[in-house]
């Protein structure tokens, strides 16, 4: 089982942190926040731009794994599909940028509306089910949506897409522009963070909560639960349609691995690592991870060789994850 | 009778063999509290969750309040005013205890898509809250999380979650199971006191409790209720005494557990 304790989210409570003398987890959030804000100055000084490239990447996929977590970690929807909104948030700038349509006031919210559909028509079939009929069915849909990309032979099918040109906003917003492009990527990451952590302690978010810790009693109480999940499976399908769309305009190229389903357990793998107990916690985790393998890629080919045993090691010794550590030694 | 709040006809739920209620017809008037007793295994919380909406019963009708509930699902007859307590404790373990009733305000307290408004700093929902744990003398424990609280604690802690939803009617599955005779005292207390306010459908083993309570009694044995009547009638039926009261002697020695 998973240790759901560390629900209050208080990551970013200022009140706590206000109060609280600095403790080791606080100050791990602040560092990281001001490493991740300063970083493309750090590029521009030493001329490293991978760096850039790497953590734009990085971003775009804490954003995709905040936006499953808001569904597993506190609404205990385990979704082994998530990646499907990647694709489908990527495929519709792809498509529209094909046909001509560049303007990203045309494709970003087109992207959020199609994705939100999609995740309307699975949550309401998937959330009738639950535990591992809950994941099948979530993995099956994503796959459909993979294999429907596979078959658009227009649009690239199985070798994916080049994107000419990024989504065009107003001209001070140039995307192209590699930082203009990451400080967007962490401005959105971070306003996406506020707004889960402000919805998660909301009514509606302490019914997402109650309806994961006793969905039988939530319903003895008055809530029809349903509709709650589903609105809730809605917009973390929007959230991580909007990381699809920021990833496809990072890449410049939209293909089927994009939503392969190996990506969605990556979702997954970052959340439990960084800690479903807190809203910030698994953008801890997507830097863990992919700087993990993006180190250990460089050193070997099968860094799952590494990266699974150390999951193994999180997730029976650590069950808060790299959050619930720093929590745990921030008490002391 | 034309008061009746809740009115049960014909109510029949079968498990593969078992009969859990065979043709249960049942009156609560309004204002009055009903007990039902019966031996382990009798049907007791079948026909609660058949009352709260969930389980369905193969056949019978379920009327409360002059309406039709039968095909209601469960949350929409808490909204009608029918709340329930579960036999087996049933909480949200990794919330406080205050969390716990602020929720069964809220599901009463207008629909919940407040996406914005940190809703445990929100007066309209910990003040009724607090009231309902105060109620039942959980005040001080308010603060705790459930999972860390003792089970006489989750007993009263279930009742202040029913209590919290303002219902018109509690249906209370053993309220008392488990609990030390101080603890059982102030639960009868609080019943008698909620009496006047409420119609209440209780369950109960403790037959002192039940005989000093209830204004009706209605005995149930193997899924059918064979007799329904005042606690001095119910006393002196012989059928029940045959079939219930006498076995019960030997079952309510303190500390036996059951369920
Ligand atoms: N979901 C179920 N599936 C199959 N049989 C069930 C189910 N629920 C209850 N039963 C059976 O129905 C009968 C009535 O059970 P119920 O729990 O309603 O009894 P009870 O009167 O509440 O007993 P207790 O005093 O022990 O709480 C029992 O024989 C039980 O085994
Ligand atoms: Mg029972």
């Amino acid at each position: 089982m998973i240790d759901w304790r560390n629900l209050s989210a208080d990551w970013l409570d200022a009140r706590k942190l206000a109060s609280n003398p600095p403790n080791l987890r606080n100050a791990f959030v602040i560092a990281l926040l001001a490493i991740l804000a300063l970083l493309p100055i750090y590029s521009a000084l030493t001329g490293n731009y991978f760096l850039v490239t790497l953590f734009t990447r990085i971003l775009i996929l804490a954003l995709a794994a905040v936006s499953l977590n808001l569904i597993m970690g506190f609404g205990g929807m385990v979704s082994f599909g998530h990646a499907a909104y990647l694709g489908i948030g990527g495929y519709v700038v792809g498509i529209l940028a094909k046909e001509g349509i560049n303007s990203g006031f045309v494709q970003w919210p087109l992207a959020l509306i199609v994705s939100g559909l999609f995740a309307l028509g699975v949550g309401a079939l998937c959330l009738r089910t639950r535990g591992v009929y809950f994941i099948m069915i979530t993995l099956a849909f994503a796959q459909m949506v993979y294999y429907v990309a596979i078959g658009l032979d227009r649009y690239g099918g199985d070798d994916g897409l080049t994107i000419n040109k990024r989504s065009q906003f107003i001209d001070a917003v140039n995307l192209s522009n590699k930082t203009v492009f990451y400080y967007v990527c962490f401005a959105l990451l971070l306003a996406v963070v506020y707004l889960v952590w402000r919805l998660v302690n909301s009514r509606f978010g302490l019914v997402i909560q109650g309806a994961r810790s006793n969905d039988r009693r939530m319903r003895a109480i008055g809530f029809p639960t349903f509709r709650y999940k589903l609105v809730c499976f809605v917009i973390a399908g929007v959230l991580c349609g909007l990381s699809g769309v920021l990833l496809a305009n990072h890449t410049s190229f939209i293909s089927p691995a994009m939503m392969q389903w190996t990506r969605s357990g990556d979702l997954i793998v970052m959340a439990v690592l960084g800690g479903m107990g807190s809203v910030f916690g698994p953008v801890v985790g997507a830097v863990a991870f992919l700087l993990l393998e993006e180190v250990l890629s460089s050193v070997t080919e099968y860094s799952g060789i590494i990266l699974g045993p150390m999951l193994l090691g999180v997730v029976l010794f650590a069950r808060g994850g790299i959050d619930g550590i720093l929590k745990d030694h921030s008490r002391g | 009778m034309a008061d009746a709040l809740l009115r049960i006809e014909g109510l029949t739920k079968r498990f593969g063999g078992v009969v859990a209620s065979d043709n249960v017809t049942l009156d609560v008037t309004a204002g009055e509290l009903h007990a039902i007793i019966g031996p382990n295994g009798a049907g007791k919380t079948t026909l609660i969750c058949q009352l709260a909406g969930e389980i369905a019963p193969n056949t019978g009708r379920i009327h409360f309040g002059g309406r039709d509930i039968t095909a209601l699902p469960v949350y929409a007859r808490s909204a009608l005013g029918l709340a329930r307590s579960f036999q087996i404790t049933s909480l949200f373990p990794d919330f406080t205890a205050l969390d716990n009733v602020a929720l069964a305000v809220q599901a009463h307290a207008g629909h919940s898509f407040e996406f914005w408004h940190d809703a445990r700093r929100d007066p309209a929902l910990r003040d009724p809250a607090r009231a309902s744990l105060e109620r039942v003398g959980l005040a001080a424990r308010a603060d705790v999380m459930v999972s860390n609280l003792s089970h006489g604690e989750h007993r009263q802690l279930e009742l202040a979650m029913a209590l919290a939803t303002k219902p018109r009617m509690l249906l209370l599955d053993e309220p008392m199971a488990g609990l030390g005779p101080e603890e059982s005292i102030r639960v009868v207390k609080l019943l008698r006191e909620l009496k006047s306010d409420l119609t209440i459908l209780l369950i109960e083993h403790d037959m002192e409790a039940v005989f000093a309570l209830a204004d009706r009694i209605s005995v149930l044995v193997y899924g059918r209720v064979i007799a329904t009547g005042e606690p001095a009638a119910i006393r002196a039926n012989a059928e029940v005494r045959q079939a219930y009261l006498g076995e019960q002697e030997a079952v309510t020695v303190p500390g036996a557990g059951h369920g």
